[in-house]
Order: structure tokens, then sequence, then C-alpha cells
């Protein structure tokens, strides 16, 4: 059995893997080589804070390099709002200064900043070609913003809206229009796959094998039977029962399950078995089919998986690789893991090794499949590396839990323009009745843009002018007009009529949030920008490393409540 | 009471120029919609910030960015205590310090360094443990906002604060607000001692991971995760008794390594690497800069709204605690709750907690489930009925003289229904417990 096993030689820990120790746990090496290979570009604006905020949590990690693009100079205000920033940055480019302060958290990371004007840099041709991700912070002009919007949905880069005034924020993401992750990082045990009800030929030879004397061992291996195989037992024997049918429904279920019970020995010392406990235990959970959720039949219908379609990309080629498996054998790959048990270790070693076989020869297959389909297909650039085995491997034993978001572009209500909502005005409507929701704050922030944008002094549409910035009251009345306009239009396009008192309660509690968002006067606490830019740089990180599941698409962040809310738009 | 309160230096500020705060001043004197009626929006308001003296827990992931949060909101009297020295490790998330910083204290470094940035501000540190400080002194401070990733010391300064409340006193109340991190999930809470749920109360949030059974380390291991715990737990025990193990020595953990090492060979185990014996051992918990962003900043913004008496509406009586999960299935999910008081808490309930417990185990094994079960967690306890003592930690003498009840059966010692005190150095009250026999 040694032999199996290769000691890895001893590798202390490098002092790049010291200082991120607390991090590679979450994200791993390939993690934190794509966090160093991003470029991320800030255009800040506004009070400023959001954004540096974000920075400063992708800095600490180690994002390989950030710009900060702002043409603001430092003022006495941003002293009292931004902790990157010194008495002496006063009158200097925020940019500059910003940078250098963040600069100093990590000298692992580059930094570089821009102080031209915002008008004038997106003017020029392809300026968001170097840069792989870009933040943007509320509020820029709303003809640049659906300018960048644009470029960036042309050229596949993520762009995070972000916006934070007072006690409230809100974080819109723009993913490209296919946007997969194969490294979800599920909860482990939703991943387990133990086949007990449909077991491959290899597990029911190994069973069998492994329980055939069951009556007659003695108390010590008997109480170590690993419970896969007990269940794998007792099913035998309920099918023989049953013509050949496994337990269908919850009443045969608990059926089976005393069934199982029944064959503890209880004539020993503990007057139970540890073993038969787990199998008991595992009962309902581990009798279903595994079948693959709505969500990856979803992608598997998805045009991009078609026969008739070219798979331009390593994660569409995989994915109808894995759908041809799936159509040959009924079931995803064998994601090939098996939680612990009781068991003395040569038999769990053992089972697991035969599932870990199992999952090497799926692995095999559908690496055939998508090397036929690499074969002669044309990438367009930027092309992919070809396929490998390990991603493969890695997808295989993801298979279940893959995620597909399609990006939509940005929602932007320009001044006297009626925004259309299309396919969302049926969830957003729908949020709008519920309580749980913060829908109303959303509709507050569109309204707080379109004030903005038609407050701008004249000439200087980058530098809108926020709504409660001098006169409160009578802005926080025109925000009210904005937003109850915006419910209406909203209902009118969903087709939805609500009924009084509903509906004024509706408009009286949408018409509240936009006057405590009017109370800031565009300004940000310190506070909620802080966690603000700490959602922000968990959604970077996210997108980046392509682990874990980011925001589809909006989230918004009420302080005043304690409460955030995730809509998709 | 303290009367002599050491005058805040900074208190004329407020008649200074507030060009700095201007940001801040929108909201510190503007009457919201969600605004208290007893919060007066205005210059009393500012000043009432400004004087407030404001105790934080802990230099940390969390404690750095509390302490540059309540600079930045107004708060110019703050006071921080930590024990804790800067490790290498801590670089990527406690942005107050710098390579050249490890090895000195956290709560000096920390405090200069945001007292350097913020002009204006004083920060008072403290380079301790925050069991070596007494009522008087915690009950200078108007509010605590603690940032600890220990929950021993969590529950010491929660049962401290519920202890001190004199029910004729009004100031003797000292809302707590905790925060705390795993990973990309956390959360924060407010607790208005004795009056809301206390920390003791939402003991079972943080069940501890169940331990591995002795034999199975010993006997029959299947995970690298027991070899390493074989390696830590009786091969050092057993080969190197004389030293004492530093699980912060790089050559201790390459010895555990190695020892891990070679057991997983030997049962044909895969999957033991440095780090991971390094996570076992010392029992690592992943922290990242994001999220002790969130969860401090939402701890300071309670702080905030509660010290401002209602700027907005704060959590407390009505939620209490908020939830945050930036892993799951949605992306970012947050659920702020009513957790609700326990009249059986030991520490802010009068009512002895119910225990089942199989009455065929020995006192031995019971008192070893004391540091796994989530609403225990003691691990040193000393046990006494009303009656009798069941078994002391110390002194040596009495420790001998109740040691053989170790090997009797709970049923022999204790009636169903029967209620045990247990106290645990780690502690300075009782946990009382009422046994209800479940066999
Ligand atoms: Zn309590």
């Amino acid at each position: 059995m040694a032999d199996v096993v290769t000691p890895p030689p001893l590798h202390g820990p490098t002092s790049k893997e010291k200082k991120y120790d607390r991090q590679l746990r979450l994200w791993a090496a390939s993690g934190q080589a794509a966090l160093e290979e991003a470029h991320i570009l800030l255009i800040n604006s506004g009070t400023g804070t959001v954004g540096v905020e974000a920075l400063k949590n992708l800095v600490l990690p180690g994002i390989g390099n950030f710009t900060i693009l702002d043409s603001a100079t430092v003022t006495e205000a941003d002293l009292g709002v931004n902790f990157f920033l010194e008495d002496t940055s006063l009158g200097k480019f925020r940019a500059g200064e910003c940078c250098k302060y963040l600069q100093e958290l990590n000298p692992d990371v580059k930094g570089n900043f821009i102080s031209e004007p915002l008008e004038t840099f997106v003017a020029k041709p392809n300026v968001l070609q170097p840069f792989t991700h870009i933040l943007i912070t509320a509020p820029i002009a709303l003809e640049i913003l659906e300018k960048i919007s644009n470029d960036a949905r042309f050229q596949s880069r993520p762009v995070f809206y972000v916006h934070c005034v007072g006690f409230y924020a809100q974080l819109s993401l723009q993913l490209p229009d296919a946007f997969p992750i194969v490294d979800t990082h599920p909860d482990p045990e939703k991943m387990t796959d133990l086949r007990i009800l449909w077991p491959f030929r290899e597990l029911r030879e190994f069973a069998a094998r492994k329980t055939k004397d069951l009556g007659s061992m003695n108390d010590h291996d008997h109480g170590h039977v690993p419970y896969v195989l007990l269940l794998l037992h007792y099913l035998s024997i309920w099918k023989s029962q049953h013509n050949g049918r496994p337990p269908q429904n919850y009443k045969e279920k608990t059926e089976f399950r005393e069934l199982v019970r029944s064959g503890t020995r209880r004539d020993n010392p503990e007057g139970g078995e540890e073993n038969f406990d787990e199998a008991v235990g595992a009962v309902l959970k581990s009798l279903n089919l595994s079948e693959p959720s709505s969500a990856i039949k979803e992608i598997f219908d998805s045009a991009e998986c078609c026969i008739n379609e070219v798979q331009r990309t390593n994660f569409w080629i995989i994915t109808r690789a894995v759908k041809t498996f799936h159509q040959q054998h009924g079931s995803l790959p064998l994601p090939g893991s098996l939680p612990d048990m009781k068991a003395q270790s040569k038999d769990y070693i053992e089972l697991q090794n035969v599932y870990k076989a199992k999952a090497r020869k799926d692995v095999a297959e559908v690496l055939s499949h998508a090397r036929k389909l690499e074969k002669g297909v044309e990438r367009l650039p930027p092309a992919d590396p070809e396929i490998s085995e390990k991603e493969v491997e890695a997808f295989c034993k993801n298979a279940g839990f893959i995620k597909l978001i399609r990006g939509r572009p940005l929602k932007i209500l320009k001044p006297k323009e009626m925004l259309k909502w299309g396919r969302s005005a049926k969830s957003a409507s729908n949020a709008l009745t519920n309580p749980d929701s913060l829908m109303p704050l959303h509709l507050a922030f569109l309204a707080y843009d379109s004030f903005s944008a038609a407050h701008a002094p004249d000439g200087h549409i980058a530098t809108p002018q926020a709504p409660g910035a001098s006169d409160f009251e009578t802005d926080a009345q025109k925000m009210t007009g904005i937003v109850e306009t915006l419910i209406d239009d909203l209902l009118r396009q969903a087709r939805k009529f609500i009924e009084d008192p509903e509906y004024s309660e509706i408009k009286d509690s949408t018409a509240k949030i936009a006057q405590e968002m009017t109370r800031a006067g565009g300004a940000e606490l310190h506070n909620i920008a802080s966690l603000t830019g700490g959602i922000v740089a968990q959604e970077v990180i996210k997108v980046i490393t392509k682990q874990y599941v980011p925001v589809d698409n909006v989230c918004l962040v009420d302080g005043v409540q304690s409460k955030t809310s995730v809509l998709k738009l | 009471m303290v009367a002599a309160v050491a005058t805040p230096p900074v208190l004329n500020d407020v008649s200074q120029d507030r060009a700095r705060w201007k940001y801040l001043d929108n909201i510190l004197t503007r009457r919201g919609p969600f605004t208290d009626e007893q919060c007066n929006p205005g210059p009393d308001l500012i000043e009432t910030l400004s004087k407030a003296k404001v105790l934080v827990i802990g230099a940390g992931g969390l404690g750095c960015e509390i302490l540059k949060n309540l600079a930045l909101s107004g708060f110019k009297d703050i006071h921080v205590i930590d024990m804790d020295t800067i490790d290498v490790s801590n670089l990527n998330r406690q942005f107050l310090f710098r390579a050249a910083d490890v090895g000195k204290p956290k709560a000096s470094v920390a405090a200069a360094f945001v007292e350097r940035r913020v002009k204006g501000v004083s920060i008072t540190s403290h380079c301790g443990k925050i069991q070596d400080m007494d009522e008087e002194y915690y009950k200078q401070f108007q509010v605590v906002i603690c940032g600890l990733d220990s929950i021993e010391a969590r529950r010491w300064i929660n049962a401290t604060l519920v202890g001190m409340v004199d029910m004729d006193d009004p100031d003797s109340l000292k809302p707590m607000v905790d925060g705390g991190t795993e990973g990309f999930k956390g959360q924060a809470r407010v607790i208005f001692p004795s009056m809301t749920s206390c920390f003791e109360c939402q003991l079972d949030m943080h069940a501890p991971r169940a331990a591995v059974p002795l034999c199975t380390l010993a006997t029959i291991p299947r995970q690298p995760q027991h070899c390493i715990e074989w390696a830590h737990i009786i091969a050092w025990e057993a080969e190197r008794k004389e030293d004492i193990l530093d699980t912060d020595d790089p050559a201790h953990i390459t010895w555990l390594y190695e020892k891990a090492n070679a057991r997983a060979a030997e049962f044909g185990i895969a999957g033991v690497t440095y780090s991971m014996t390094q996570g076992v051992v010392k029992n690592i918990i992943p922290a990242i800069a994001s999220t002790n962003a969130i969860i401090a900043a939402a701890c300071c913004n309670e702080a905030f709204k509660i010290v401002t008496n209602g700027i907005a509406s704060y959590m407390g009586l009505e939620n209490n605690y908020m939830m945050y999960t930036g892993d799951g299935d949605s992306g970012v999910y947050t659920y702020t709750f009513l957790h609700e008081k326990k009249d059986d808490c030991p520490v802010c309930g009068n009512l002895a907690r119910n225990m089942e417990i199989n009455s065929e185990l020995t006192l031995e094994e019971f008192i070893e489930g004391l540091a796994e079960r989530p609403e225990a967690q003691l691990k040193k306890p000393t046990i006494r009925t009303e009656e009798k003592s069941l078994y002391y930690q110390a002194p040596p003498a009495l420790e001998e003289q109740t040691r053989p009840n170790l090997k009797r059966k709970i049923k022999e010692l204790l009636e169903d229904g029967e209620e045990i005190a247990v106290s645990d150095p780690a502690f300075q009250i009782d946990f009382k417990f009422k046994m209800v026999f479940s066999s």
C-alpha cells in the first residue's frame, strides 16, 4: 500500500506563501496567480472614498496593478472621509496621493495614476485596452458611463459601478455576455455523490465482496464496515424483496431505514454501532438519483453548447463534452470524493480508490470527447490554450455546480428619458412589492443619477451635482418626484396594477429612502464607504479568480436597516 | 462610578473650523426620515460624538479597520487594547502594519498610525490582556466594540459587561458591538447587556468543530488530518515530551509534518502538506481584508448610530444580529434578525440551562464532552452540586480528593434533574445546568 503515496519533498512555505497564507486557503495558488495578472482601473469621482477603500482590499491580497483615474485635487473635506490622504496632500492631485498611500500597503503591487479629466481620457481610442477590470464610482456623466459600458461590453471587460451616498450604497456588475464559473466552491457536503441508488459496476462488486460475510463477521469487523457499503448491502436485500426496485418514496425510505437499523448489533459494550448509526442517518439524503440541476440543464441547452454550433472556448468545448457524457450515461462525471466515515484505514482507502478510479475513468472519457471537438476548431483571439487534463479534471469534479452568468448592460436613467426595463420589468416590479427586497433603494439611486446629470453645471458634464448638496428640502422634493415617476413607469411596463393602500405605502417608503439619500448631499459616510468597499473587493476577487459566485447583477446596501439585497435586473 | 475622567485633549475642536468634517456634518446636522426623536442633529450632537469615550478590543484584522472607521466617523477619544504582537501572516489584511513592524505590539503601532493619519483624534493604546483590567476601567467607556477572534475572550468581556449592569444606574449599561469573520463570511451584533440577548445566549452560533476520536487517530486513520492530529497529540507527547510545542516555530511544524507524512505513507493516505499541517495544528481560520472591512464597518456603523442616539435607526432591540455570507449561491447574502434572550442563559438569565445527558457516562467522559457541547464549550471545568464537590481542577489536594469520582457513572453521582454548577478558570462566573437523563 505504501508505494501508492510518494511523500512530497519537504517544501517549507516561501515568504509569499507566509504573507498570503490566510487567503491562499480560500482561493489557492491559481486564484492568487489570477489576482497578480489583473490590472484594475478605478475611475474615481465625487467624494472619492468607496473606490479607494475597495482598492485597499485588493492591494492587500496582492492584485498585480491598479490605476486611479481622478482629476480632482485634495480638499480639506477629503481628509475627513478618505484614509489614504494626509495633511500634506492638500491641493495635490487626489489620484496621485491615494496611489502613493495605497501602494505603501504592499510592495508587490504596482500602482499608477492618471489625473487627466475623464472626458478627454475616454475620447481617445482604445483607452480601456490595458485594463482587465473597470471600477467606476458615481456620479459620473451618464453619456460617459454609457460609452464605457458599451466599450467594455464589446471588449468583454467586467465593469463594477458603485454608488455610495450617506447610509446607502449600490454595486452594479456588468459581466460579459457569458461568464462561466467552474470552481464555485459549493458546500463539500452538497458535492458528495455516492451513487448508492445506481452504483457503477466496480462499486457494486466491491460492496458485494466486502459484505458477503456480514452476518458471520466478528464484532470489531462488523462495527467497522463503511456505511456506504452497508447501504449498498441492505439495498440489494431490499431490491430482492421488491421486484428489483429501490425504495421509491418517503414511506419506503423510512421502511428501508428501519431495515438498516435492524442490522445493528447491540449486544456489545457500547450498546450499538457507530457505522450503522451513520448508515441510518445517511439514508434519506443518499437515496436520491444524482440528476443534474435545472441550472446545469439550462447550460447544456444554451446556444453555445448546441450540436450545430462550433465551440470556441475551452469552457464550451468541455461543457459540450460533459453534455455528451451525460447523454450516453445518464449521469454527470463522478466527482470522486468520499466523506470520512467510521472504517478501518485499509477498507476506507480501498473504497476511496474505487471512487477515485471511476472519477479518473470519467475524466478520460470526457477528455477524449473534448479532444475530438477541439480538433479543427478555429479559435478567435484571445484564444484559450489547448485543453489540459487538469482542466477537464477540475471541470468534472465541479460539473454539478458550474455556474453561467449572462451579463447584462448597466441600467442608466438619463434626465427626461424613460427607463426601458425590458425583460427585467417583471422581476423588478415583483421586487417592489417584496418587503425584504431593497428595490426602492435601487430606484432612488437611478433617480440620484438622473438628478445629478440634470443639475450638472454648464459645460462640465463630468462633474454632476448631487441632490442635497446645498438645498436639502427642495432637492428632496425633486428626488421624490423622480422616484414616483419611476415607480409608475415600471408598473406600466410590467403591466402590473397595485391597489391602495399597498400602492401608497410603496410610494411613501420609496420617498423616505430618496429623502434619506438626499440628506447626505452626495457625501459618503466613511463606515458605509468602507463596508461597500469590502463588498466590491469581494466581488472583484471572485470575478478575477473565476472562483465563487459573484452577484448577478445589483447588490444594495442599507446601512439604516443593516441589510443587503441582491436584484437581477 | 468614575467621576474623574481625564478631559479629552480635543474638546474645543467643535468650535473650530469644521471644513474637514463637511461630509459627516451633512448627516450630523440634518434630520432624516429614520432619525430617532431622541436625537437632535446639530452642534450638540457633534460635541456628544467627539466627547464619547469608546473602547476597541482587538487591534488585528477587524481592529485596524475599526480604529480607522471610528477616527473618520467623528469619534475623538478612542482606546484600544490587544495583547498580540505583529506576525508576517497579518500583513495581507492588517493594513496599519508594515513588514518593519513585525514583532512589535499591535495596539501601540495601530494607535500611532491612525493618530498620525487623522489629525485631532486621540487613541490610547494598552498592550495587554482584557482580563487584567477591572470594572473601573470598563466603566469609563460609552460603548465597547470587539474585533476578536477568540470566543473565550468574547465570552469573558460579555460576562463582565453583563455583570456590571446596575439597574439603578443607567450609565452602568455599556452597549457591546461585536464582529467576527471566517473567510468570506462574518457577523455583526449589538448587545445591550441584561436587556437583549447576550454573547452567551448566542454561543450555539459558534459550535466547535467535532474532535476526531482518539482511537481513530491512534489505530485507524483515514484522512490526512487524522495523521496530522496523531503527530500533534500522540507522537509529540511520546517522542518530544520534554519540549514545549511552539506552533509558531517552523522547526516544530516541520517535525510534525514529517511525522504525519510518514504515517500517511504507512496507511496509504494521500494529501498531507505543510500548509495543512500548520492549518490543523494552529486551527487556522482563513481571513481576508475585504471581509474584515465589511464586518468592522458594520460594527462601527452601529456604534455611530448608538452614540448619536439614533441619527438613524440602530440594531439592538428589534434586530440585533447580522449574518453576512459572501460565498453563497447568490453572491452576497445577509440575514438580519432578532436573536432572543434566553432565560436559561448562564450569564444574563436566571434559570439553570437543561442539559441532556446519558447517565451511563462516567464523570470523566462527561467532562471531556463539555468542551465540545455547543452550549457549554468549557475546557477546564470544576463541577459541584449544592451539597457535594464532584471534581475540582485545583488546588492539587482537592483535585486528588475528587479524582476518584472521574471513574464513576453520572447516575451514581447525580439524580435526574439535579442542578450542577460548573466553573472554569477562563470565566469569572458559574454556569448552572440542570442535568436531564436521556437514558
Ligand atoms: Zn445571555
